[in-house]
């Protein structure tokens, strides 16, 4: 047996493509089995007819394409849209200068790294449990309000669109603050001197330095956020109610309770289109605009 | 209060009494010196010495101290001023180039800094890439990744004089490159300081590299200034032990004065022995001495065949070590350790060998070649 593991490695050690291979396979099969293949499996569901009982029979349409252009679904996709972009602006504005102070700081790093991470330690669940604890009309923000004088009678929080924004954005703040934070705790700080040194004046230098050396911070949070923002349900769900349905709603509804399933799989099919198309769309704008500045 | 004495309109930095603590530890302390208009001037001292914190003070990172004198840069007290109220430039250490810009753009960010007409700053930005002999064809478009150490450097340079500072500072800007690149662009700093006027203020801890290329060197050791003059001086009159040792080789006697003969001084040895050192006035008799010979300044001899008038000091050759231009005999002499003896290589060195270890022999220099040095 130790002979084969070391002629199996002496092999691998003089083939780089081999082994390239080697350590790929594991991770790859994972990705194959659970994630192409479940991916494929719904794009042939979503072009053969619906069965009676959920699941489908067999046939090919395009009906489900079709019924997702309907006005209703559309302006959920609008919503979900203008939702998700809305998340990730804010979480770009509430994050980047915590992410510049953690990055900045010496002795609170570690620290301030710490309770970014610690809403992690508890279900997503429970945190947005929590939130309609704060924000229903007996809530503990109301009757704080209440208490103080400040308002006479509940503000409607919970079930409005402020409610799945707020719930959004504390959802998916720490992925917008993580990816910056890194990028710019690598900005070395001599690059700020010489710009100082070269007559910048701090809104300057963080215009010209600080804040292009950030940008590919600043894109891997933006897409930690939008991408999971677009196809969440949960906040929605809990803090929307009925009324603010984004399209992740949609799609849960039609695989569990509707039991739509081909409808369901062409929904998820054309968010995940749009999403392409969106993040390319993003990407080539940042690449435009790469460097802050106009060239020489 | 530092009496402000009429500065000399040759003087474009001043400082006085400047001291600077970081905590309790004090990187600069209680510094004066002054560097004239056009001037290579270089600060000289081991790692921690302060040298780069008296820069840094200089380019107005740094702040001194309260009470902790007064930073004067053309004729102004800049005590207060950040680094882009400063009429400077700066080379730093690791060049410090933008990495999102290219090397035109780097060229180009001090100008735009400070509000350069437009039109200007294309030909400014050309003939400072030419001025550090980089095609601007070649390189404008390049991005500092591209570019090996000494482009890299070449470009640092040139975005430093590009502003036409009256002032530029350098932190070891020749660190990390390669010796014979090095050589070769300490010949053409050199060149750039006397062609522009330039004041080059330059921080090192290269002493071959403060010898070659300065018109004045200021020595740091522990927060202070140990010795400041031209390399000659540095080099010829150490005043200090730390001096005579950290700027090329040196070897100590000590003594103490004995008696006063023929307009010299006799300093008699602990261990035995004596030597004499030239007449200087302010030397008394039973003082303590310690004195510095440099190898180059000392020969090797039989102990009985010393020419007289010179000193000598008898032991045994415990080694020798051929360097090419030199070779060094290593002396073991009592009470004085191993003293060093360079000769020069004039083609005798071919020949066999005139000293074995273990031989007797005689190290000889001249009293004029002692030097009397202070306490550290």
């Amino acid at each position: 047996m130790p002979a084969f593991r070391e002629r199996a490695l002496a092999w691998l050690y003089t083939r780089p493509q081999a082994r390239a291979w080697a350590l790929v396979a594991p991770g790859g099969f994972w990705l194959l089995a659970f994630f192409m293949v479940p991916l494929l499996i719904m794009l042939v569901y979503s072009l053969m007819p619906r069965g009676i009982y959920g699941g489908v029979e067999p046939g090919f349409t395009l009906e489900h394409y079709a019924r997702f252009f309907d006005p209703l679904y559309l302006q959920v996709l609008q919503r979900t849209f203008a939702w998700s972009i809305g998340c990730t602006v804010i979480c770009l504005f509430l994050g980047y200068p915590v992410a510049y102070v953690i990055a900045r700081s010496q002795r609170w790093r570690t620290f301030l790294l710490f309770l970014v991470v610690l809403p992690f330690w508890t279900s997503f669940l429970v945190r947005t449990f929590a939130m309609i604890f704060l924000m229903r009309d007996t809530g503990l923000i109301n009757s704080w309000l209440l208490k103080l004088g400040m308002i006479d009678e509940p503000l409607t929080m919970l079930y409005t669109p402020f409610a799945v924004m707020a719930g959004l954005v504390y959802g998916f703040l720490p992925f917008m603050i993580l990816p910056i934070y890194a990028s710019l705790e690598k900005v070395d700080h001599s690059l700020l001197e010489a710009a100082e040194v070269l007559g910048a004046r701090p809104a300057a230098r963080f215009r010209r330095v600080t804040l292009p050396l950030s940008t590919p911070g600043v894109v891997a949070g933006s897409l930690l956020v939008f991408i999971p923002a677009l196809g969440s349900f949960l906040t929605a769900d809990l803090l929307g109610g009925a009324k603010q349905v984004m399209i992740g709603n949609l799609v849960q509804n039609q695989f569990s309770s509707a039991r739509n399933w081909p409808f369901g799989s062409a929904a998820s099919f054309i968010v995940m289109a749009l999403v392409l198309a969106a993040v390319m769309l993003y990407l080539r704008v940042k690449d435009r605009s790469a460097g802050g500045a106009p060239p020489l | 209060m530092v009496p402000t004495s009429s500065p000399d309109n040759r003087s474009v930095v001043q400082l006085a009494s400047v001291s600077k603590s970081f905590g309790d530890v004090k990187a600069v302390d209680n510094i004066s010196f002054e560097i004239r208009r056009g001037e290579f001037f270089s600060i000289l001292g081991p790692s921690g010495c302060g040298k780069t914190t008296t820069l840094r003070l200089l380019a107005g990172f740094e702040e001194p101290d309260e009470d902790g004198g007064q930073v004067r840069l053309l004729g102004e007290t800049v005590n207060k001023k950040r680094p882009y109220e400063r009429k400077i430039a700066m080379v730093f250490q690791n060049y410090a180039l933008f990495p999102h810009l290219t090397v035109a753009r780097n060229v180009s960010f001090g100008l735009e800094q400070r509000k350069t007409p437009k039109g200007e700053i294309e030909g400014r930005v050309r003939r400072a890439l030419e001025m550090v002999r980089l095609k601007p064809d070649v390189f404008s478009s390049r991005m500092p990744g591209q570019l090996s150490g000494g482009q890299r450097q070449r470009v640092a340079l040139a975005r430093a004089l590009v502003l036409e500072p009256a002032i530029l500072l350098l932190d070891e800007p020749l660190g990390a490159i390669d010796l014979k690149l090095r050589k070769e662009m300490q010949l053409e700093l050199k060149a750039l300081n006397k062609q522009l006027g330039t004041t080059f203020i330059y921080v090192t801890h290269d002493q071959e590299e403060a010898l070659t290329m300065s018109d004045r060197i200021a020595v740091m050791d522990n927060a202070r200034v140990a010795q400041l003059g031209t390399p000659a001086e540095i080099y010829e009159n150490p005043r200090t032990a730390f001096v005579a040792k950290f700027i090329g080789e040196s070897n100590f006697f000590d003594g103490r004065v004995a008696s006063r003969l023929n307009g010299e001084w006799e300093v008699q040895r602990e261990g035995g022995g004596s030597f004499r050192v030239p007449h200087t006035s302010n030397l008394k008799v039973g003082q303590q001495i310690r004195v510095a010979v440099r190898p180059e300044w000392m020969d090797v001899q039989r102990p009985d065949a010393v020419p007289p008038g010179e000193n000598a000091l008898t032991g045994t050759v415990k080694d020798i070590i051929y360097l090419g231009e030199t070779m060094h005999v290593i002396v073991a002499v009592p009470g004085a350790g191993d003293v060093t003896v360079a000769l020069r290589n004039e083609g005798q060195l071919i020949k066999p060998l005139a000293w074995k270890r273990g031989e007797a022999a005689a190290v000889a220099w001249l009293p004029e070649d002692c030097q009397i040095l202070e306490e550290d």
